[in-house]
C-alpha cells in the first residue's frame, strides 16, 4: 500500500486521519433548522483541490529533499514540447541526469520517443482525463527511478485549460507556445499563462512564414503575470536552446543552494545539540 | 473538462465530512467559485449533477457563490477589482496587475440530514 496516500489497498480513510482541519466544532445545533423538513447546516470550509494540493506538497518536499528540479510543462497539442524535451535530454546528457514523465490521453508514443534518446521516461495515460494530477505524477516518479539532484521534466497533457489548476509539486511551471499558434494565445488561455513562471516561444525558425509578433505575445503574457520570464527558441534547429538550458541550470543551482543552506542549518543545529550534550556530560 | 475532477473531489469531501460530522444525506451545498478561479461554474453544476448520482448528495441543490476577482495594480499601487484575467486596471488602464483574490474554489457550508 502507498504510505503517502493509502491507495492500492486497506482503508483509504486511514490516510485522511492526518489531515488538518480548519474548524473545530461538534455536531450542529443549527439555528436555521426549524425542526421541520429543512436539514441542519454544517460548516465545511474545504478547498475543492485540497487533496490534490496535499499530494503536491508531498511531491514538492520529496523532490526538493532529493535536490531534484521538477518542471511542469504545459502547452497546446503540437507546440513542440516533446521535441523540446528530446533536445533537452540530448543536450544535457553527461552533465545531468534527466527523467521524463509523459502525460497523454492514450498511447506511449511520446515516452517511446524520449526513451529513444536514452533517457528514463514513464507514460501516464489519463484515459478520459484532461490533465495530470499530483497523485498520478507522484507514483509515476516513484516507478521511474530518477536520480537525486537530477532534472525531472513533466510533460502535461496537451491542453491549456484543464492542467492550469492542478499543482503537481513542480519547482516551476513552463508554458510552451509555438509561433504557428498565434501571438494572442496568452489572452485566449489566461489561466495557464497566469500560472507560468516561464513562457517558451518555440518554432521561431518558422517566424518568416507566419504572422506572429513575438514582442506582442510577450506583452500579452506579462498582462497575465507581470513577472513572468520568457525565452524564444527553435527546438528543431537548436536556435536559442542554449538559453533554455542555462535557465534550467540556473533554477537547478537555486534549488541546490537552498537545499545546501537547509542542510547546513540542520547540521549546525545538530552539532550545537551535541556540543551541549558533551558539555553537560563532562564531569569536571 | 476538468470540472468533472473538481465535482468528484467535491463528492469525496462530502463523504469525508459525512463521517466526520455524522450525517447521511446532503440536501444543499454552498460552493464558492471565485470569478478568477480555474473553473466554469455552469460546467461544474452539470458535472455535480452527474457525479452525485447514487451518492449521499444525489439531487442536492448547488448554491454557487461568486466572489469577484481582486488584484493589486503595480502601476497605481492600489487594490482593484478584476473582472477577468488580462483585463486592464479600471483606475489607470495599466496591465500590471497581480491577482490577489477571487481565485478560490471552496466548499463553504452544507445542509444535511
Amino acid at each position: 500500500m502507498c504510505s503517502t496516500c493509502g491507495c492500492g489497498g486497506d482503508d483509504p480513510g486511514q490516510v485522511e486521519a492526518g489531515i488538518s482541519h480548519p474548524h473545530d466544532h461538534g455536531h450542529s445545533h443549527d439555528p436555521h433548522a426549524e425542526g421541520g423538513p429543512a436539514g441542519r447546516r454544517v460548516v465545511v470550509e474545504q478547498e475543492i483541490l485540497a487533496k490534490n494540493n496535499r499530494f503536491a506538497a508531498v511531491n514538492r518536499s520529496t523532490w526538493e529533499g532529493r535536490g531534484l528540479l521538477a518542471l511542469n510543462l504545459l502547452s497546446s497539442p503540437g507546440s513542440g514540447k516533446t521535441t523540446l524535451l528530446a533536445a533537452t535530454s540530448n543536450a544535457l546528457a553527461g552533465e545531468l541526469e534527466v527523467a521524463v514523465v509523459e502525460g497523454d490521453q492514450q498511447t506511449s508514443l511520446d515516452a517511446d520517443r524520449i526513451r529513444a534518446t536514452g533517457v528514463a521516461a514513464v507514460q501516464i495515460n489519463t484515459g478520459k482525463g484532461c490533465h495530470l494530477d499530483a497523485h498520478q505524477v507522484g507514483h509515476a516518479v516513484e516507478t521511474l527511478g530518477v536520480a537525486d539532484r537530477g532534472l525531472l521534466l513533466i510533460e502535461n497533457v496537451g491542453n491549456l485549460v484543464c492542467p492550469a489548476g492542478f499543482d503537481l509539486g513542480e519547482a516551476a511551471r513552463v508554458v510552451v507556445l509555438s509561433v504557428t499558434e498565434g501571438d494572442d494565445k496568452p489572452l485566449k488561455y489566461p489561466d495557464a499563462f497566469a500560472t507560468a513562471d516561464l513562457v517558451v516561444i518555440n518554432k521561431i525558425d518558422l517566424l518568416p512564414y507566419v504572422d506572429f509578433n513575438v514582442d506582442r505575445c510577450i506583452e500579452y503574457a506579462r498582462r497575465l503575470r507581470p513577472e513572468v520570464e520568457t525565452l524564444r527558441l527553435s527546438a528543431t534547429t537548436g536556435d536559442g536552446v542554449e538559453g533554455w538550458l542555462d535557465w534550467i541550470r540556473r533554477r537547478r543551482g537555486q534549488l541546490l543552494e537552498a537545499r545546501r543552506d537547509a542542510l547546513a542549518a540542520e547540521l549546525a543545529a545538530v552539532e550545537g545539540a551535541l556540543g551541549e550534550e558533551r558539555g553537560v556530560a563532562r564531569p569536571e | 473538462m476538468h470540472e468533472m475532477s473538481l465535482a468528484e473531489s467535491v463528492v469525496e469531501i462530502l463523504q469525508e465530512e459525512a463521517r466526520r460530522q455524522a450525517f447521511a444525506r446532503v440536501r444543499a451545498v454552498w460552493l464558492e467559485v471565485g470569478g478568477l478561479s480555474h473553473c466554469d461554474p455552469e460546467a461544474l453544476a452539470f458535472c455535480f449533477d452527474v457525479v452525485t448520482r447514487g451518492t449521499l448528495a444525489e439531487g442536492a441543490r448547488l448554491e454557487l457563490l461568486r466572489p469577484p476577482g481582486q488584484g493589486w495594480c503595480l502601476a497605481y499601487s492600489q487594490a482593484v477589482e478584476v473582472a477577468r484575467r488580462g483585463d486592464p486596471c479600471p483606475l489607470c488602464g495599466s496591465y500590471q496587475i497581480q491577482v490577489t483574490g477571487g481565485d478560490e474554489m471552496r466548499i463553504k457550508e452544507l445542509e444535511v440530514d
